[in-house]
């Protein structure tokens, strides 16, 4: 049974030491997931795998067998961009950009963790079944993302403003 | 790293069939094997893939709940009986890595983490744990992270989990699974103190494998809590952690837990504190006392020394807390 990677089916590597952000980049053309320390440090190569976020440098490619893996680069059809990405250009969350596709990513994680009512390591009353993503909320629940330019306030407001549009529509 | 054989396990026996090869290792979601293959700190010749073994969360038939090992830490944390009936896990692994390494790690591979010791993993410097016999570049080295209470002259890393520090207090136990069968041991006599033998670490067997973690069922009285104190507000490790369960009648301590984090090899299970407690008032002057007990026997290195107060103090500081008019646990976090 294969990988899907952003709804295409893709051959597993031979070799199980390649990690799933090595078949990305180095197989499969899909530069967009980024290297950034490849020990788990740093979130520059989050990916989604069946809706959750993860990073991909600590995953070998071999254990995600048949599951299905969504990237920066699959988040819209043809063209355009995802509204996300818009807030981030619109907010100034970037500067050098390298850790942004995994900012991304990993936001659209935390919508989906936040949109089922899963706690964070600031959430006051664990028994609650809604959270209301505040700024600490938020903040928390993107500690695994760092950002070498400091563009965190701008990656926050794009992300809170995101989130406040889904909530609204 | 070096090579190795992959192969996914479709039931327990057939992992603990696989185990047996040999320098075979059980792979969880990888966040740190992986990591410290690709440093080559470990080589495996075989990996045995266990996420596909049970990852069940269920009551079980004694009130308590039974956790399947390849359970996601962010699934334990999230699950509504913990958030319920044990909010100082879900507290303490919310504590811990980031939400992306929580998606992907187990509750096995947590409780087997090794040490964040940076010459554990700098080949370049001497290590006992890493390459028995040659000695420990940490004793004299930048050693404000480590140990404390229970470390030896050959090894002062600490373990880095704050699940596990929530476990120890909770009375959890440990389902193991082997080549000569099953059998059961509590959390907090799980993993070793480093002796002359710092690369011994827990006390698996050649070839066991973690099957589940079981909960008692909760004190429907006792209040509890987990704190953490680091370097940065989160996505750190915890230079000290504190477990804490607390059961007051009538000013007195009826029952107490507590176990401590980022101090030694080992979720250290303070059961001087304990003793000390037990039975007396629920006064800051009592904790007080307790941690000083408990700390009576600590060995700071030269960076560490901090952690001796700041374990005491946050021992207090929860307990006053628990023993206050302070509204549930979680607000203490």
């Amino acid at each position: 049974m294969p990988i899907r990677i952003n709804g295409t089916e893709a051959e597993l590597p031979a070799d199980p030491r390649v990690s799933l952000l090595d078949l990305l980049r180095e197989t499969l053309n899909l530069p967009g997931t980024k290297k950034g320390c490849n020990q788990g440090a740093c979130g520059a190569c989050t990916v989604l795998v069946d809706g959750e976020r993860i990073l991909s440098c600590l995953a070998l490619a071999v254990q995600y067998e048949g599951r299905d893996v969504v990237t920066i680069e699959g988040l819209t059809g043809e063209g355009g961009l995802h509204p996300l990405q818009k807030a981030f250009i619109e907010h100034d969350g970037l500067q050098c950009g390298y850790c942004t596709p995994g900012q991304i990513c990993s936001a659209l994680g935390l919508f989906a963790e936040v949109a089922r009512g899963a706690p964070s390591g600031v959430t006051a009353d664990l028994s609650a079944e809604t959270v209301v993503l505040t700024h600490d909320e938020l903040r928390e629940r993107m500690s695994g993302n760092l950002c070498r330019c400091g563009a965190h306030n701008g990656i926050v407001a794009a992300i809170a403003e995101t989130y406040a549009a889904g909530r609204a529509a | 790293m070096t090579p190795f054989s992959y192969a996914r396990a479709r039931d327990t026996t057939e992992a603990v069939q696989l185990g047996a090869q040999d320098r075979a290792k059980y792979l969880g979601g990888g966040t740190n094997l992986v990591d410290l293959m690709r440093e080559t700190v470990e080589r495996p010749a075989a990996l045995v893939d266990v996420t596909g073994l049970s990852s069940l969360i269920a009551e079980s038939d004694d009130g308590g709940l039974l956790i399947g090992a390849a359970a996601k830490n962010a699934a334990v944390a999230e699950h509504h009986a913990v958030r319920r009936r044990y909010p100082m896990l879900a507290q303490a692994i919310l504590a811990g890595a980031s939400a992306q390494i929580r998606n992907m790690a187990t509750v096995g591979g947590n409780i087997l983490q090794r040490t964040r010791c940076t010459y554990f993993y700098d080949d370049g410097s001497r290590c006992n744990k890493r390459a028995p016999g040659e000695g420990c570049d940490a004793l004299d080295g930048f050693n404000r992270i480590h140990a404390v209470l229970g470390a030896s002259s050959a090894c002062v890393a600490t373990h880095p989990s704050d699940m596990c520090v929530a476990l120890a207090a909770l009375d959890a136990t440990v389902h193991l699974q082997g080549p000569s069968g099953v059998r059961i041991v509590p959390l907090k006599d799980f993993h070793t103190l480093p002796g002359a033998h710092p690369e011994i670490e827990t006390v698996l067997q050649a070839g066991e494998l973690i099957t589940a973690v079981a909960l008692p069922p909760p004190s429907v009285k006792a209040r509890s809590a987990y704190r953490k104190v680091r370097d940065r507000a989160s996505y750190a490790f915890a230079l000290v952690s504190i477990a804490a369960v607390l059961e007051i009648e009538e000013g007195a301590v009826k029952d107490v837990r507590l176990a401590l984090g980022g101090v030694a090899a080992k979720p250290w299970r303070a059961s001087k504190a304990e003793a000390a407690l037990r039975g007396g008032p629920a006064t800051e002057q009592a904790f007080l006392a307790a941690a000083e007990a408990e700390l009576a026997d600590a060995a700071p290195l030269h960076e560490n020394g901090f952690k001796v107060e700041l374990a005491k103090r946050t021992m207090v500081a929860v307990l006053s807390g628990l023993a206050g008019d302070v509204g549930p646990a979680g607000d203490l976090a």
